[in-house]
């Protein structure tokens, strides 16, 4: 029974990333209609700016909100050069532009930051939580700012004109322009968020899976698992689909036989592939149909 | 004059739409273009707001407005209620009439406007926690029109507002529009499929053919005109 709770515990601490991730994904997804497979990247490479920072001597949370900052400007700019050009051209095009953007980043992070595992702090050490064995501290912390920066999200999604404009856009661009929203300037706003949620994302995780050039690559896995599992249009459904997936991950690996450490990973592509055989949108989108 | 349009064209990719329409319209008044299904009404609206690729000159306010975002040109005071009616399903009836306002700064005065509509159209403001997809299309076809006026418009271009539309709803709707006309002093070009309607509510009118202006004059003199009325209106 402790056993069961302990990994239920673990597996929302790391479903706490998956939801972050997916939510980023899911954000761009509305705006644009693509995947961007990026994602795990961009926020590899806030994690290591963030490092260069606290390298550098600047205390945690100092470069924790200048690495948040810095990541939204900088997905705004991506938005800007790369995807903007792109947006009226075909899918291999855009496939192709998030292609060119994966292995930019990945090589800029090895060049700049060579390839060797760097071991990344945490603010909230790695004690016991409260003496409890269920949990430790750096899970506690890795839940707690997931859950504190999901109600910031909300709260300005649901409670300002400028979240209700995002949304609008996102929605139904026609009709967002006829009310005057500059649609173009919501999409970069949503990159934006998105890299800066991944940046998030990307620090929190570092300390327990190790900072190197590919460390988001099998946490964007899971990301995306979540996301198929609460559907791609539905940001709701997608956080809970990572919190889901970050549990399901961990029971099966001390629970099923034969899958273990090894075959932890392959977790997430049997649930991508069973939910879209069974339902595609996911268990909270909705079907998009389009006049033709 | 607020709207000057001269030499008017528009394409479809290679397709062009409109070959050389003209007309005006300056402030307080209403004016229709008529014509049959596929002859360009909804065209001009769309080429007004920059919806599709336009040559041609578009003068509002005395100032060329051709080839500008459409975004630009809603902020200068055009308001587009557009064919289906654009409706922002998923949000709420009142998110959709805040998005109205959404470029606009007055906060008092945009909770005041949202008050006006919900006394123009008492049904809305029953269902302004709804979500707007599940109203009837009555009902956002008032949806609609109360978000274009929550721009405080000084243009309103309406496509269709009667499709579909019961009869007593639509005399409703007109009711009111001619309400606004004379209150705020909106200028209102409608494109009608129900020409006897379009005819009765505005005082002049432009007949649209093949994406043509084909004739115009006041509404009534249209309206009496049988062969006209035969020919374009088929009534």
């Amino acid at each position: 029974m402790q056993l069961l709770l302990q990994q239920i515990m673990a597996g929302l601490a790391n479903g706490a990333i998956y939801a972050l991730v997916a939510l980023a994904v899911v954000m761009i997804f509305l705006a644009i209609d693509h995947l961007n497979f990026a994602q795990g990247e961009m926020a590899t490479f806030s994690t290591f700016i963030a490092w260069q920072l606290i390298h550098w001597g600047l205390p945690y949370w100092l470069a924790f909100i200048a690495v948040v900052a810095v990541s939204f400007i900088g997905g705004i700019a991506i938005e800007r050069v790369l995807f903007k050009p792109l947006h009226h051209a075909p899918i291999l095009a855009s496939l192709v532009g998030f292609i060119a953007l994966f292995s930019i980043l990945n090589s800029g992070d090895g060049y700049i930051w060579d390839y060797t595992i760097k071991e990344f702090p945490t603010p909230f050490g790695n004690k016991p939580l409260f003496g409890s064995v269920l949990i430790d501290t750096h899970e506690a912390g890795m839940i707690g700012v997931t859950v504190i920066l999901l109600g910031l999200l909300y709260l300005f999604f649901s409670g300002t004109r400028l979240g209700l404009a995002m949304r609008a856009a996102a929605a139904n661009p026609e009709s967002a322009r006829l009310v005057g929203i500059r649609v173009g300037w919501m999409t970069a706003l949503g990159w934006g968020l998105a890299a800066a949620i991944g940046a998030v994302a990307g620090m929190l995780i570092a300390p327990v899976v190790f900072l190197e050039p590919n460390m988001m690559f099998g946490v964007l896995l899971y990301g995306f698992a979540g996301a198929v599992l609460g559907g791609l249009t539905s940001p709701a459904g997608a956080v809970l689909g990572g919190f889901a997936v970050g549990v399901i991950e961990n029971l099966a690996a001390t629970f099923i036989p034969y899958v273990g450490r090894d075959l932890k990973l392959t977790i997430a592509l049997v649930v991508i592939v069973a939910v879209l055989m069974v339902r595609p949108t996911g268990i909270f989108g909705r079907s998009v149909m389009s006049r033709v | 004059m607020m709207l000057e349009v001269a030499g008017l064209e528009a394409f479809y990719g290679e397709q062009q739409a409109l070959f050389g329409v003209g007309f005006d319209l300056d402030t307080r008044q209403v004016r229709t273009l008529l014509g049959a299904n596929g002859a360009g009404k909804t065209t001009v609206l769309r080429a007004l707001c920059g919806m599709v690729r336009t040559g041609g000159d578009i003068r509002f306010d005395g100032k060329s407005i051709s080839g500008r975002a459409t975004e630009d040109i809603v902020r200068l005071g055009v308001a587009h209620v557009p064919e289906g009616r654009g409706t922002f399903v998923r949000l709420t009836v009142e998110e959709n009439l805040q998005l109205g306002a959404i470029t606009r700064r007055d906060h008092t005065a945009i909770a005041a406007d949202i008050e006006q509509i919900y006394h123009h159209f008492p049904r809305l403001k029953e269902r302004r926690t709804q979500q707007a997809g599940l109203l009837s299309g009555g009902e956002q076809q008032m949806l609609a029109i109360g978000r274009a006026l929550m721009l405080r418009p000084r243009l309103l271009l309406l496509d269709e507002p009667s499709f579909g539309l019961a009869p007593l709803v639509v005399e409703e709707l007109f009711a009111i529009l001619r309400r606004v006309n004379l209150d705020t002093g909106v200028a209102m070009l409608i494109v009608e499929q129900n020409a006897a309607l379009a005819l009765e509510f505005a005082e002049y009118a432009y007949l649209i053919e093949t994406g043509r202006i084909v004739m115009n004059g006041p509404a009534a003199n249209i309206a009496a005109d049988e062969g006209v009325r035969r020919a374009y209106l088929g009534y």
